[in-house]
């Protein structure tokens, strides 16, 4: 008998143009919480879709309890208690949490659905485990913590022993991060085996047993978290030592580029307005960031800003030209530039190439097209630049359609794009999300190159790190006011932590001039 | 020899069209055994002879062959109607209503103004883009889904249009002293110049059914083709149709977007009618039902999987069974051959399985073939 509940050995998976897993093994302990890192399309995803059978690999084996087996699709992987939460999760949005759980798998009786029976299975396995969920809600009208809750309990109630989670804590707030932690320590606690990716080292280093770590495709190693470090960690990640903390000078802030008056933004959600006679600045030369807690009002002041959404009122001007009722396009062309926080739905026609992709803002300008017909070759050209100069990775470069490609190059396209425009401000939104720490540095980097060269960039963020890390100046928000205005290097986590859940006060009118 | 198959072979099929194409004529072969299945039920000892029509009538003579060319121009019509339609994120079910309107301006521009061919095709498209743009004004302005107000359209087009032909007297058969006054009139009798030119492609084919339709609808299709895939126009349609919310935030107007792809489909479709009613051999009859050359865009456009130079092939293919299916009487009911297209459009609309099977066949072969070699 082997010590190892699932083994996948010498495992080989090839892409048209890349072999995203090269002969890659990987054993997975009986209860142990087996944490999976590696840079942005080093083939995690890749992997893990094979043990759960949504990929088959060309060469290699899967073995659990040292025998082999066959997993051509995930009812295979089902019957043999694996289950996965998928990096973009996999819900019904307009069936109900319990409808969700027990798709596929519903208890019946003469074939009429046991409701009952699946609502106390349910608010068991929810009590069990400190998993809440309302099992009547649909899903579209609850947050993603729940969501991701759904998911995990729609693992448990199949049985599944063997739990595979991809990037789980991306989508989440800090807090929610928490909370999964701890969910993650209950279910090893009742011995579930648990395969965790991630890009955050520190939540390795909180939950994790042990790490394998993959760099382009290829096994570089496991380690025993008890005896490695973040540094060793982001070493073999990335081949190179990482630097944490970005290096920035001093720098004093010039003009204004973006002035933003009594803006008020009515929300979708309730009657109340989401933006509340907000008012601030971003100057050239400074990185403001905008610090809250999720749904406080940052979406819809965003969208405001980049004209998705018309403001009830207030007014806003980029140096110095009033914007308030310009459309998308002229605010794009006057100098805005956006990362949105939702890279599927907002930033990317995913079945579009990657060139088509990175000239979704500006294939418009002269130099794309004569007299309307598309310039391949420059098209083409320009995303091959790109490519090369921010280290976008795909199976077929500039022709690969996007869908195929890993989160976190999905994300470096669009900041690959966004900056490239060189705009006089840069909105990005929660930036690093589900990036690589080589890529967050390299993104951190290119927001402090741009302030540097005399821009304003508006970070919103939820990462306090991330916040304290780059930003120049931080303003909270805090149900739709500005509750609190920082200097980052005279402030700690905890205050902010404390002006964020509206604990503290002093509210801003007009910003710092 | 070989080798230069197996390298065509090997750079085919890492097409990305080959395993759509594959997959349609799948669909196609399984369509046609399933008609011989039921050819067989009706009549075992006729099966064989009405297969055969169906497969070689359609090239058995110059004539046939016209009769396929003649009725596959406006099928690539109505089929870029719908794929346009749909490529650019909208399901055109109204071609039908376009092409009534479109064979209505046709008719009235060309009998009661007199206009030249030319000039009465344009109104036709005129005529179909007006009817294409309500569904697209309804769903850019207040998001009534495009399916719904289309099928509503198709009918509110077919009842305008009867009542209008049946009160301009004009335009009707019995003017011109023949007999019958539910259809209109022969365009011979009404307006010579408003026939399409044939071009002597009539005397060469020795069929009154060939002129130059065909050539135009080829025309117009490698026109989409180049419009949706080489243009900045296209780029946004099709942007707007993958992920409208993305389009949105690139600055793309999207609502008007919606608009004119609906009144381009419109017109398409508005064109194919057309150039039916045009031909100087067709004549409309009035009646209550849809024109079944709108609906049967919808199955060339899904057998192509809306690729425009496709639809001209797969409109050609749709044709040559129906003149086919035609042959086949009295022996059989024509209608066999709707059964067979339906069959395919059942299949086509489960290619995404076909593909996947395709795909599994392919690579069992490469491994198959790799184990072999050396
Ligand atoms: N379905 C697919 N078709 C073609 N290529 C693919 C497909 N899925 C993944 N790839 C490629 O395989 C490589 C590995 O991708 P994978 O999604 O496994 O990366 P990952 O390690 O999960 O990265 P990330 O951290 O960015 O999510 C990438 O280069 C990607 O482009
Ligand atoms: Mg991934």
């Amino acid at each position: 008998m082997s010590d190892f509940i699932i083994e996948m050995l010498q495992i080989t998976k090839e892409f048209p143009g890349i072999k995203a897993n090269d002969n890659i093994t990987l054993q997975l302990k009986k209860g142990e919480v087996h944490a999976l890192l590696g840079e942005n399309g080093a083939g995690k995803s890749t992997l893990m879709s094979i043990l759960f059978g949504l990929y088959q690999a060309e060469h290699g084996e899967i073995h659990k309890n040292g025998q082999k087996v066959l997993i051509n699709n995930p009812n295979d992987a089902n019957a043999l208690n694996i289950g996965m939460v998928h990096q973009h999760f996999k819900l019904v949005e307009v069936f109900s949490v319990l409808e969700n759980i027990i798709l596929g798998v519903e208890p019946t009786k003469y074939s009429v659905l046991k409701r009952n029976e699946a609502r106390q299975k349910i608010v068991q396995l929810s009590q069990q485990y400190k998993l809440s969920v309302e099992p009547d809600a649909l899903i579209e009208d609850i947050s993603v913590g729940m969501q991701q809750r759904v998911e995990i309990l729609k693992m448990l109630y199949r049985d599944n022993e063997i739990l595979i989670f991809d990037e789980p804590t991306a989508v989440l707030t800090p807090q929610e991060i928490k909370e999964l932690m701890a969910i993650i320590r209950g279910l090893k606690a009742e011995g579930k085996s648990i395969l965790f990716i991630t890009h955050k080292l520190n939540e390795i280093m909180e939950v994790a047993d042990r790490c394998t770590v993959l760099r382009k495709g290829q096994c570089i190693g496991t380690v025993d978290i008890d005896q490695t470090s973040v540094e060793e960690l982001s070493r073999m990640m990335v081949g190179r030592p990482v630097q944490l903390i970005v290096d920035k000078a001093d720098l004093i802030p010039g003009e204004i580029v973006l002035a933003v008056e009594h803006l008020t933004v009515a929300s979708k959600l309730h009657k109340n307005n989401a933006v509340k006679d907000v008012s601030f600045n971003v100057r050239a030369g400074e990185i403001v960031c905008l610090a809250g807690i999720e749904g406080n009002g940052q979406s819809e002041l965003i969208y405001a800003l980049t004209g998705i959404e018309k403001p009830v009122s207030g007014r806003l001007t980029l140096k110095g030209h009033d914007l308030t009722k310009s459309s998308i396009r002229d605010r794009s062309k006057a100098g805005i530039s956006h990362i949105p926080e939702d890279r599927h739905k907002f930033g990317l026609v995913l079945d579009y190439s990657l060139a088509e992709n990175l000239v979704l803002q500006r294939y418009w300008e002269p130099r794309f097209h004569q007299n309307g017909l598309i310039n391949r070759e420059a098209v083409n050209q320009y995303a091959d630049n790109l490519i090369s100069k921010y280290d976008i990775r795909s199976g077929q470069g500039a022709q690969t359609i996007v869908r195929s490609m890993s989160g976190g190059n999905q994300q470096k396209a669009i900041v690959a794009r966004e900056i490239d425009k060189n705009p006089e401000l840069l909105i990005a939104i929660q930036p690093t999300r589900g990036l690589d720490i080589g890529a967050i540095e390299y993104i951190h980097t290119q927001l402090v190159a741009q302030r540097d060269s005399g821009k304003g960039v508006l970070l919103v963020s939820l990462e306090l790190d991330e916040v304290m890390n780059v930003s120049d100046r931080i303003l909270v928000i805090y149900e739709g006011n500005i509750v609190g205005e920082f200097d980052p290097k005279e402030t700690t986590v905890e205050q902010l932590g404390l002006y964020m859940a509206g604990a503290r006060r002093n509210d801003v009118k007009g910003g710092q001039v | 020899m070989k080798i230069n198959l197996k390298q065509a072979w090997h750079t085919l099929k890492n097409k990305p069209g080959f395993e759509s194409f594959l997959a349609s004529a799948a669909a196609i072969g399984i369509g046609l055994i399933f008609g011989f299945l039921l050819l067989v039920i009706f009549k075992a000892e006729k099966s064989v002879y009405g297969l055969s029509q169906i497969l070689v009538v359609g090239f058995s003579s110059a004539a046939k062959f016209s009769k396929v060319l003649y009725q596959a121009a406006p099928l690539i019509m109505t089929g870029l109607s719908v794929g346009f339609a749909f490529k650019t994120g909208l399901f055109n079910i109204g071609a039908s209503g376009q092409y009534m309107l479109g064979m209505f301006m046709a008719l009235y521009s060309g009998i009661v103004w007199q206009f030249p061919w030319y000039a009465a095709l344009i109104m036709a498209m005129l005529g179909g883009a007006i009817w294409g743009a309500m569904p697209g004004l309804f769903k850019a302005y207040f998001n009534v889904n495009e399916v719904i107000t289309s099928i509503m359209f198709n009918w509110i087009g077919l009842f305008a249009v009867n009542v209008l032909l049946a009160n301009i007297p004009m335009v009707l058969a019995d003017y011109y002293g023949a007999s019958n006054p539910d259809r209109t009139a022969n365009m011979s009798a009404a307006n010579k110049a408003a026939i399409i030119p044939k071009w002597g492609l009539d005397t060469l084919f020795d069929s009154t059914y060939m002129n130059i339709s065909i050539f135009m609808a080829i025309i117009l299709a490698v026109i989409i083709y180049f419009v949706l895939n080489r243009t900045t126009f296209g780029y946004e349609l099709k942007a707007c149709g993958f992920n409208r919310n993305a389009s949105i935030y690139a600055g793309i107007n999207a609502k008007r977007n919606i608009v004119l792809s609906m009144v381009i489909a419109g017109s398409l479709a508005g064109f194919g009618g057309g150039l039916y009613y045009l031909s100087g051999t067709a004549q409309y009859t009035i009646e209550k039902l849809l024109a079944t050359m709108g609906f049967n865009g919808i199955p060339v456009a899904l057998l192509a999987t809306s690729n425009p130079i496709g639809i001209i092939f797969s409109a050609l293919f749709i044709s040559y069974i129906q003149v086919g299916g035609e042959a086949m009487q009295p022996e059989f009911a024509k209608e066999i051959v709707d059964i067979i297209i339906s069959v395919i459009i059942y299949l086509s609309a489960f290619s995404l399985l076909l593909k996947g099977i395709i795909r599994k066949l392919i690579k069992q072969s490469a491994t198959a073939g790799k184990e072999v070699a050396p």
